[in-house]
């Protein structure tokens, strides 16, 4: 059976006709073409697939399209705004908090809504918000070390504003 | 060359890639869809193993939505195996499954869960056989074969080398320590799963995508087992989502794709799932290990032999050479005058190892390392000061005939020691110095380990006298120049550094330097993601090229100037007199007058490394360009009560010869040493009831945020002859000492010794009790398998005698 869902996503609205059962992860990536969400184990367990929605970190893979109708997602994709790209990918960029890159768009996400959260997260607050996001290739050191230098910089943006 | 006299060498730049890859444009091979595509999966077995008597799938063929099913009698026949001599794998069992997971049949359908249906109406009958999960079995029953070919029944390989008189060293030894040790499988786990798209052209020509880290050995494997010429096949490999090894076979679900699509007339996917992942495996081998060590009363090896068996699993892979690195490489450490070797790869049916990153060489790593460390407290040394004493000797043969030239492990030494407080925490820790409060379970210990890894195989995996990597670079008017190489990026920055050497070479920004890589079509061979091969050996093809690429320029330029070449230099963006630089043409412009001199500018490099592989059978494995060296201190706590262990931090100090750029060594490093926490810690590819305990990514333990501790990065220069610029690997070697490291600290803090790895709480637990029963405090392994190694080959040990002087390099010139 297929349902019309319609999903806020990156603040445009996208329609789609998706199987019932189908996961936000297939619609995001199949129907929409939003391919920088990844999927690592389809099974909600290394939170590569993460998305936000409403600023919550959500893994998509176990989420249905229906359940976001009505709500803001953002995925990677939308996270650099007009060109410029978000605090967070910057720094990644810069230390190399992205090796192969694949659990990268999860991490992001995961951190954008920590730092909306907590802006001056100590080390150990960072650790325990991407506990839940697996990485093989980096050992996580420069993905914390990206994340407290976002947060610096947005601290200063934000004293600057 | 100083450090200052570099522009782009040694800068901490972000990676070439890493702008696509923050923003979720990078495509990985899942996220290619092409017009009328057609999704595929793989029946696989749910037997360990049995003959296959009869598949029926008439049913499936009948689901509507399925546009092709497929068996072993739909394909040319013809087995494979990434090595020449292990030509045992076939990409749809014909005759008899060997493991769980082995594909059996194959269905392309419209979308995913078509084909997943139509794969549950397929109908095996298979005739059960017995099913052999252990080495132990496989060498108890050799009436049940698993392969017909190989070393003996279910004996894959069998290898015994002799460099000089062992036992007579050993007899004249101080101290002689037997030790037995075992490391547990584990796998690879990267976040992305395998996937690939085969699109088989109407023309005839077929092209795959990948997510592989050697398309050069896929572009073989396929010609061959789809009976169709090597030329009218492009091997693409997509951006990969983590390897470590893992993707560096040729896979059944790669030639199964580009059937379909021959089949279907459509381009086909095929994305395997994390459960087929970890049953396709090729990881870390388990690996049992008896090694004997003599020792003088200093501390300095008088002689080593060493034992391993591998439980190889139900196909060759890699094995081998696997099989060889055991026992190879471990005399690139240390002084050891004369050495044995005896090893040997069992069958079993489980799924197939390989390699995984520190390829054979992380078992026996463990195993030396941790015997040093009780050779040390027996003679009453210092762990540290003993093996500083031992550090091999720069610019001289081992005992094995390896090459080794530039060693920095000596200041690994003392920079790990000076920075972790090692001689004030090891004697302030411990079970003999409680430091902890009196009640406290949790007991403080550091631990010491160093090691040593390849910079590249020496030798192709097939024979062949031509390079092992290309590099094309093209520059024209308008000042672009592209770099075209069959490397494979897989995270670890092969396309930056591509870009920052020549960049480097011809004074740019890496910014101008286009990079195109790992596609068979366009670009020169490289033989892949492998043997941590690609810095050392691109990047020389790399440097080669880019100064032919100058020369020319620089040819035109001195006309037009009327200067000599020899004056010439390239540097922010133009080329010039340094002392006339007012007058230096910008480098659009100098290409132009290239151009205009000697028509198209496109100019190859080539690599082989020097050819200096020992002259005795068995020699090709273990000569490398030259080695990489680290020593890591773990300071760690470990309660008592629990045996839960909690690493505090990691001090890594790394030999990387040059670093090209400090923070993608870092990144290795650092990945390197997480890696390894996982597989000292908690990682394990087991079985029972001959299925996988944990397929899965919640199941199958690795290192979170929360388990990973501080890792203090200390980089060690040496300035290679053989690296671009001075360089040497850093991808797999910085994961060996960290293993054995965690075990020798623990011992420090508890005064047990874990012989065998995952060092897991009820381990710690059981030689704790051992202890309080006054019992030797030690858990290991405790029996050995019963198979006699061949007769050794004896060989001359060619210890301490010095490197040859002139190296013959073929293409160097």
């Amino acid at each position: 059976m297929k349902v019309r869902v319609t999903l806020n996503v990156n603040g445009e609205s996208r329609e789609a006709l998706v199987p019932t059962h189908k996961t936000l992860l297939e619609v995001l990536r199949e129907d929409l073409a939003l391919t920088g969400t990844k999927h690592g184990c389809e099974l909600g367990e290394c939170g590569t697939c993460t998305v936000l929605i409403d600023g919550e970190p959500v893994l998509s893979c176990l989420a249905l399209p229906v359940e976001a109708e009505g709500a803001q997602i953002t995925t990677v994709e939308g996270m650099a705004e007009g060109g410029r790209l978000h605090p967070l990918q910057q720094a990644f960029a810069e230390l190399g908090a992205a090796q192969c890159g694949y659990c990268t768009p999860g991490i992001l996400l995961t951190a954008r809504a920590l730092l909306a959260e907590r802006p001056s997260p100590t080390r150990q607050e960072v650790k325990e918000a991407l506990a839940g996001n697996l990485c093989r290739c980096t050992g996580y050191t420069k993905i914390l070390d990206a994340v407290e230098l976002a947060a610096l910089r947005m601290g200063r943006q934000e004293a600057r504003a | 060359m100083t450090k200052k006299e570099f522009a782009v060498v040694g800068q901490p730049l972000p990676k070439v890639d890493a702008w696509a890859k923050v923003v979720g444009e990078t495509k990985y091979a899942d996220d290619l869809f092409l017009p009328r595509m057609a999704y595929a999966k793989l029946l696989r077995s749910a037997s360990a193993h049995a003959r296959i008597r009869s598949i029926d799938t008439t049913r499936a063929r009948a689901l509507p939505g399925v546009y092709a099913v497929i068996t072993a009698a739909d394909l040319p026949g013809v087995k494979f195996g990434i090595l020449p001599v292990s030509q045992d794998e076939e990409a749809l069992c014909a005759e008899k499954v060997r493991m769980v997971g082995d594909p059996v049949a194959a269905v392309a359908a419209v979308d995913e869960e078509t084909a997943e249906r139509a794969c549950r109406l397929i109908e095996v009958d298979y005739e059960p056989l017995p099913a052999l999960m252990s080495i132990f079995d496989s060498l108890a029953h050799p009436e049940a074969r698993i392969h017909e070919y190989g070393d003996g029944p279910n004996v894959h390989k069998n290898v015994a080398l002799q460099f000089g008189d062992v036992d007579a060293a050993l007899d004249a030894s101080h101290l002689v320590r037997e030790d037995v040790f075992f490391f547990e499988g584990n796998t690879h786990m990267p976040m992305e799963q395998h996937a690939a798209v085969a699109h088989w052209a109407p023309d005839g020509k077929l092209t795959l995508w990948s997510s592989t880290q050697t398309p050069h050995y896929v572009h073989r494997v396929l010609a061959k087992v789809l009976d169709t010429p090597a030329a009218h096949i492009r091997v693409i490999a997509t951006p990969v989502g983590g390897g470590f090894g893992g993707k560096t076979d040729p896979f059944s679900h790669e030639i199964v794709a580009c059937q379909l699509s021959k089949l279907t007339g459509r381009p086909v996917k095929i994305a395997l799932t994390r459960e087929e992942v970890f049953y396709t495996h090729r990881g870390r081998h388990p690996v049992l290990m008896w090694i004997r060590t003599g020792f003088t009363r200093e501390g300095d090896i008088t002689g080593c032999h060493l034992r391993t068996w591998l439980d190889g699993g139900a196909y060759g892979s890699y094995g081998v050479a696997s099989t060889f690195y055991t026992g190879v490489i471990n005399p690139v450490t240390y002084k050891i005058p004369v050495y044995k070797f005896e090893g040997a790869r069992i069958f079993t049916n489980k799924p197939p190892c390989g390699p995984k990153r520190g390829h054979g060489t992380v078992q026996p790593r463990f195993a030396l390392e941790c015997q040093l460390d009780k050779a040390a407290e027996q003679l009453g040394l210092d762990p540290a000061d003993m093996r500083r004493r031992i550090v091999a000797e720069p610019f001289t043969k081992t005992a094995n005939h390896l090459t080794v030239t530039t060693i920095g492990l000596g200041e690994c030494i003392d920079k790990v020691v000076e920075a972790s407080g090692w001689r004030d925490k090891r004697a302030r820790y411990g079970v003999s110095a409680r430091h902890a409060p009196p009640r406290s379970t949790k007991k403080r210990g550091l631990g010491l380990a160093c090691s040593a890894y390849l910079t590249g195989a020496g030798t192709a995996i097939y024979w062949n006298d031509m390079p092992h990597s290309g590099v094309l670079t093209r520059a024209d008017r308008s000042g672009v120049v592209a770099v075209l190489c069959g490397a494979t990026d897989i995270g670890q920055g092969s396309d930056s550094i591509l870009a920052y050497l020549t960049a480097e070479v011809l004074g740019l920004p890496p910014k101008d330097v286009h990079v195109h890589p790992a596609d068979t079509s366009l670009t020169p061979v490289d033989l892949g993601s492998y043997s941590s091969r690609v810095t050392l050996m691109c990047g020389m093809a790399a440097i080669q090229a880019a100064e032919r690429l100058r020369d020319a320029i620089f040819k035109a330029v001195a006309r037009k100037l009327e200067v000599s070449p020899a004056a010439l230099v390239a540097r922010e963006r133009k080329v010039g007199v340094p002392d006339d630089w007012d007058k230096a043409v910008p480098f659009a412009r100098a290409v132009e007058l290239g151009e205009a001199m000697h028509g198209v500018l496109a100019f190859p490099g080539s690599y082989a490394p020097p050819k200096r592989a020992g002259k005795y059978k068995g020699g090709g494995v273990g000569p490398s360009p030259c080695y990489s060296y680290s020593a890591c201190v773990v300071e760690l706590t470990v309660d008592e009560e629990t045996g839960a262990v909690e690493l505090e931090n990691v001090w890594i100090g790394h030999d990387i010869g040059r670093a090209l750029n400090p923070l993608l060594v870092e990144g290795q490093v650092e990945g390197s040493i997480y890696m390894g926490i996982g597989e000292a810690l908690m990682e394990e590819q087991v079985f029972r009831k001959n299925l996988h305990k944990h397929p899965s990514m919640l199941e199958y333990k690795s290192p979170t945020t929360l388990e990973t501790p501080e890792i203090h990065t200390i980089l060690v220069e040496t300035d290679d002859p053989e690296g671009p610029f001075g360089a040497k690997e850093a991808g797999q070697g910085p994961l060996l000492p960290v293993i054995p490291a965690i075990a020798n600290a623990i011992h420090h803090a508890l005064g047990i010794r874990i012989d065998e790895v995952p060092i897991t709480p009820d381990k710690i637990l059981k030689a704790l009790d051992l202890k309080r029963a006054g019992k030797p405090a030690r858990v290991g392994p405790e029996r050995l398998p019963l198979l006699t190694f061949k007769a050794p080959l004896a060989v001359e040990s060619a210890f301490g005698q010095p490197a040859e002087a002139v190296v013959s390099r073929p293409f160097a010139s």
